[in-house]
């Protein structure tokens, strides 16, 4: 269990926290209309005559976007609905043509599930943690209101009117902001395998509400409150830390906690009181009459279930089995661009515990300095396992293997390619070896004489001395033989 | 069954309608008088039956995930969707400016 | 000869096909009738380019020796609730003033397609909300029939399909869509002496037809007889990939099928209709139904549908909830009227927009709807309600055991006078009391005119069938017809 806790004036408070993540499906289309999903397009132009609620339209669902939502309940081992329908939720707001929105309430498409999370995920030791889902439905998103352009008008474009999201709700096991953090990457992970979300919080593609409340150790839930549309994880980080804090200073001052909308504000990292909405609690949700019965048959669930790849956690596992360490088997399944890189590379043959150092160390390292992400790293798998290779082949060595990279980094070429061009073949060349040895033992004879002497610690040095004589190519492992005999021969002459 | 007149501006308010007082007041028992015959339902005995779903047995057809397969349920027709619009600027429908 | 607009459906098709008179001859013929009866208010807008079109089109066919189009040379008119192209559409409501679609529905379209005509919008009950046409915004439409007591009092055409009515009745076009969502095409087709069908639910494409209540609005004709009724519904009816709750069937040849021999048939008479205080002409008009059908081979047997009185009740649940949301989309910001007082902010445009467009009738049942849907009264109204639906179907499935079809009178009463309940809601909805529980149940059925009550007013005898039934339906209409032998018609006053 968490031990966050706050330090309050009367004693130490939890916090209980759940998630409302809305995610937007990936689709070309539409949940109830034809009308496209691309992100940045000019106003009102991604809009049908469905989606501005025009007289006498009706929604037809889209199949592609119930069936990612069926997929995303599998991959969180959620039990499946069968039987669903989808519920009118009423409220007048200029953002929502219809009046109301189509959602599900009463029989939604996915029911339990779980998320498994680790409290630390740079630690593989860490304490794991099993978190609720509570459900997933699909419901139609709404358009946005431009407040900025107009001085007494606000502007409405509908082109988000009608985007099919999930709704994907979390029981109230979140007990720290750490714990809310790593649920959510782990929920964007989740959605990125199973491709049914994108995942980019920047471009609204996933938001969460934030359902916090606060209360002394083993006393009843609290009165919670809701923030809104929060749009990273950084930010919904903040709001659990804030809220919690909040909510403190107002039990310990004799007040109480009201069940609110909340809206956070990054700039000055607090949440404050939306103006409540007139009536805003009663939605009087009813079946839609234009839609029947969402029934889901076995064909359905089983191409479903066929189609869904190998998730983290499954992934980790194999990974690990395959002799890779638990730290670089997470940081490598974490994201599934990075998780599909390596899974091509292993495919090319390599070893998989060399493959896993090189990859998070030097590639990962790489992508860092270079500011890129490995959905368009320059190196392709099939490059990187013939840099692989040539390390196993005793061709390269590790510091050569890294210049051979640089080149490969900056040039695209292949490995190979930049060992001929370049020249910087490893030589285990004996004969050039030793006459550069006899060269560094010479232009050091007090070196020579003081390792002789019992200073074992300056071997180290002449291995040096002789590989950045032989400008990196010379094999270290037939360097340190070599010099160890020359060093060691002396002596016994 | 009775309905007062802040009930029924109550109702209104949730519907949007705006109501005098005079016709809140008119209306309550004219609302009273359809919802107690109405509540005429509340005698039978529907232990153990199932709402109704679909009047046909018929369940929920799905289409295929493609833009603009049919133009009259597709998108691109920006001139069509402001057509009526009783204040459109720039593309955008214009409504009286929103403090959220 | 007999004049072009006294021909129906099946005569003008046949007329024009055969080349006994012009496509544009009988165009225009009635687009002169639609033009001198504006004292019957049936139109909202007129459309005689689009009817002379189709007809130039028709002619032109056949003068090139191609086949005729199913409909080719016919001439109708479209309830105002069907989204037609360029052409105002408001469903009679004020808040739709103003509202040109670009979009044409599929009912109408499948009408055009077919090579028909429109000779217009017609007028109804606003939003399809009334039994009488009192509650359009554009007026009252009037009855071409008057009592045979002397007076001139003006009587209700029936609702909402008034305007269809009216002007089928007064031969102002031979035929005309309706649209029924608990008897608006059966009643004002009683009330004024012409036949009309609903099919069932799902047989026509609600897209494009402005939404009253999803779970029971179904297109259907009207027209002064069966074959007429089935020439257009087979038009109109067919599977739309656009509406979720189409259903994915073939659509039957009606026409072809039509006969009127009932050998086999079983009638059932629910004994659960004698309803106190009916009159006793329309007790005797429906034992002549039974009659006639027995005549024409069918058996009679008496079935029970136990929860019929529940119907009523559980509509206006059920009918006001759905409307209460499906109208929500009237707001006053991409179509519509718009009043905005001086100051007001979004809530205070929707409310003034929604209070100023909408009439009173209209504005009571979303009250209604939106009171039976709100927190703490969902389970004991609407849950229930669709609870006593389920009773209601299982009702009519248990009959289908003993029976193929239904009889019934098709409203309690012969049109009333356009005043006459209007003050009262609940003795407007009791008009509904026969047509409602099919509506629930989503059947075919149809009025079919029996028999002139002591007034000279028309009465109309129902038939509902068996899921997909329609071919049912329509025979025992047919038989009823061939033995009714309805030839009575308004004078023209107008």
């Amino acid at each position: 269990m968490s031990d966050y806790r706050i330090q309050g004036e009367t004693g130490e408070w939890e916090v209980v926290v759940g998630l409302e993540v809305h995610a937007q499906v990936t689709s070309n289309a539409k949940l109830f209309s034809g009308a496209a999903t691309a992100f940045g397009a000019e106003p009102n132009t991604q809009v049908s005559l469905v989606d501005a609620a025009m007289p006498g339209m009706l929604p037809v669902p889209n199949r592609e976007c119930i069936r990612q939502a069926v997929r995303t309940g599998m991959a969180i081992e959620a039990q499946i609905n069968k039987w669903s329908r989808f519920d009118r939720k009423n409220y007048f707001y200029a953002d929502l043509p219809q009046g109301y929105q189509i959602s599900q309430l009463y029989h939604p498409i996915v029911g339990e599930g779980a998320i498994d999370i680790s409290l630390d995920e740079k630690n593989p030791d860490a304490t794991g943690k099993r978190i609720g889902v509570e459900r997933i439905h699909v419901e139609q998103d709404a358009g946005k209101l431009m407040h900025d352009q107009h001085p007494t008008q606000s502007y409405v474009d509908l082109n988000r009117s009608g985007v099919a999201l999930m709704e994907i709700v979390s029981k109230p096991d979140l007990a720290s902001p750490a714990e809310t953090g790593a649920y959510l990457r782990k929920l964007r992970s989740i959605l990125r395998y199973v491709g049914s979300c994108d995942g980019n919080m920047e471009e609204g593609s996933m938001r969460a509400d934030v359902n916090v409340s606060v209360r002394k150790p083993g006393d009843e839930l609290g009165t919670r409150t809701e923030t809104k549309n929060v749009n990273s994880v950084r930010f919904v980080m903040a709001v659990v830390e804030q809220e919690a804090k909040r909510q403190v200073e107002v039990l310990e001052a004799g007040g109480k906690i009201v069940q609110e909308t909340r809206l956070y504000d990054p700039d000055r990292n607090e949440t404050r009181s939306m103006r409540s909405k007139e009536d805003a609690h009663d939605y009087r949700y009813f079946p839609d009459p234009d839609l029947l019965p969402l029934v889901l048959d076995d064909a359905f669930l089983a191409e479903c279930r066929a189609s869904l790849p190998e998730l983290p956690d499954a992934k980790r596992a194999r990974y690990e089995a395959l002799g890779i360490a638990p730290y670089q088997a997470t940081v490598l399944t974490a994201e599934v661009e990075a998780a599909r890189w390596f899974d091509a590379l292993l495919d090319a043959g390599v070893k998989p515990a060399a493959a896993a150092n090189w990859t998070t160390s030097e590639l990962f390292g790489a992508l860092n300095r270079t500011g890129r992400d490995i959905g368009n790293s320059p190196v392709s798998p099939a490059q990187a396992a013939e840099l692989l290779g040539l390390i196993a082949d005793g061709t390269l060595s590790g510091s050569l293997a890294k210049q051979v990279f640089e080149v490969m980094l900056e040039t695209g070429d292949g490995a190979a390619k930049v060992v001929e061009d370049r020249g910087l073949k490893q030589t285990s060349d004996t004969g050039a070896i030793e006459a550069v040895i006899a060269e560094v033992m010479a232009a050091n004879a007090d070196k020579v004489a003081d390792y002789r002497g019992g200073k074992d610690k300056l071997f180290g040095f002449f291995v040096g001395q002789t590989m950045k004589a032989m400008g990196g190519k010379a094999n270290p492992a037939v360097v340190n033989e070599l010099l160890k005999t020359a060093l060691g021969e002396s002596v016994a002459s | 069954m009775s309905v007062d007149t802040a009930t029924v501006k109550r109702i209104a308010s949730l519907a949007r309608i705006a109501i005098t007082d005079e016709d809140a007041a008119r209306m309550a028992p004219e609302l009273g008088n359809i919802l107690g015959w109405i509540e005429m339902l509340g005698e039978v005995d529907t232990t153990g039956v199932e709402p109704m779903t679909a009047v046909i047995p018929n369940t929920l057809r799905l289409r295929d995930d493609v833009v603009n397969a049919d133009p009259l349920t597709g998108g691109n027709i920006r001139e069509q969707v402001l057509a009526n619009a009783p204040v459109a600027e720039h593309g955008f429908f214009a409504v009286p400016k929103v403090i959220e | 000869m007999t004049e072009l607009t006294d021909l129906g459906v099946a005569g003008i098709r046949d007329g024009v096909r055969d080349g006994s008179f012009t496509a544009r001859e009988v165009a225009d013929a009635f687009i002169v009738k639609v033009s001198q009866a504006k004292a019957l208010n049936a139109f909202l807008v007129e459309t005689p380019e689009h009817a002379i079109a189709a007809a130039t089109a028709a002619d032109t066919a056949r003068e090139a020796g191609e086949t005729l189009k199913p409909l080719a040379g016919v001439p109708i008119g479209m309830k105002d609730l069907f989204c037609t192209k360029g052409v105002a559409t408001t469903a009679a409501s004020h808040i739709l003033e103003g509202f040109t679609p670009t979009y044409e529905s599929t009912v109408s379209q499948n009408l055009w397609d077919a090579g028909a005509g429109m000779l217009g919008k017609l007028n109804m009950d606003q939003f399809a909300m009334g039994s009488s046409n009192e509650t359009s915004a554009f007026g009252n439409v009037i009855s071409p029939w008057k009592r045979n007591d002397g007076g001139n009092a003006s009587l209700a055409p029936g609702g909402s399909s008034g305007g269809s009515s009216s002007a089928v009745a007064a031969r102002l076009c031979p035929g005309a869509t309706g649209t029924d969502t608990g008897g608006s095409i059966r009643q004002p087709a009683a009330f004024t002496g012409i036949s009309g069908i609903k099919p069932t639910y799902g047989r026509c494409s609600r897209w494009g037809t402005i939404a009253f209540a999803s779970s029971l609005d179904q297109a259907g004709p009207m027209a002064r007889d069966v074959k007429d009724c089935a020439i257009l519904l087979e038009a109109m009816a067919g599977f739309d990939a656009k509406d979720g709750t189409s259903l994915q069937l073939d659509v039957p040849k009606w026409e072809a099928g039509l006969s009127a021999n009932l050998n086999g048939l079983r009638v059932g008479i629910p004994k659960e209709y004698r309803v106190d205080g009916m009159p006793e002409e329309i007790e005797a008009l429906w034992q002549q139904g039974i009659d006639w059908l027995k005549d024409a081979g069918a058996t009679i047997v008496e079935v029970s549908l136990p929860h019929t009185k529940y119907a009523l009740p559980a509509y206006y649940i059920i009918a006001p909830a759905e409307a209460s949301s499906n109208l929500a989309r009237y707001d006053g910001v991409r179509y519509g009227i718009r009043d905005l007082p001086t100051g007001a902010g979004l809530q205070d445009m929707y409310a003034a927009t929604r209070a100023d467009g909408f009439g009173p009738e209209v504005k009571r049942r979303i009250m209604i709807g939106t009171y039976v849907l709100s927190a703490g009264f969902y389970d004991a109204y609407y849950t229930q309600a669709q609870k006593v639906r389920t009773l209601i179907a299982r009702d009519f499935e248990k009959a289908w055991e003993t029976c193929d079809v239904l009889l019934t009178p098709t409203a309690p009463s012969a049109a009333f006078a356009l005043g006459e309940k209007s003050a009262d809601p609940i003795a407007m909805y009791l008009n509904d009391v026969f047509t409602v529980p099919s509506s629930l149940a989503g059947l075919p059925a149809m009025s079919v005119p029996g028999g002139l009550d002591k007034q000279g007013l028309p009465l109309g005898l129902q038939i509902i069938g068996k899921p997909l039934d329609e071919q049912g339906v329509l025979n025992a209409g047919l038989a009823i017809e061939q033995r009714a032998g309805f030839t009575a018609r308004p004078e023209a006053w107008w």
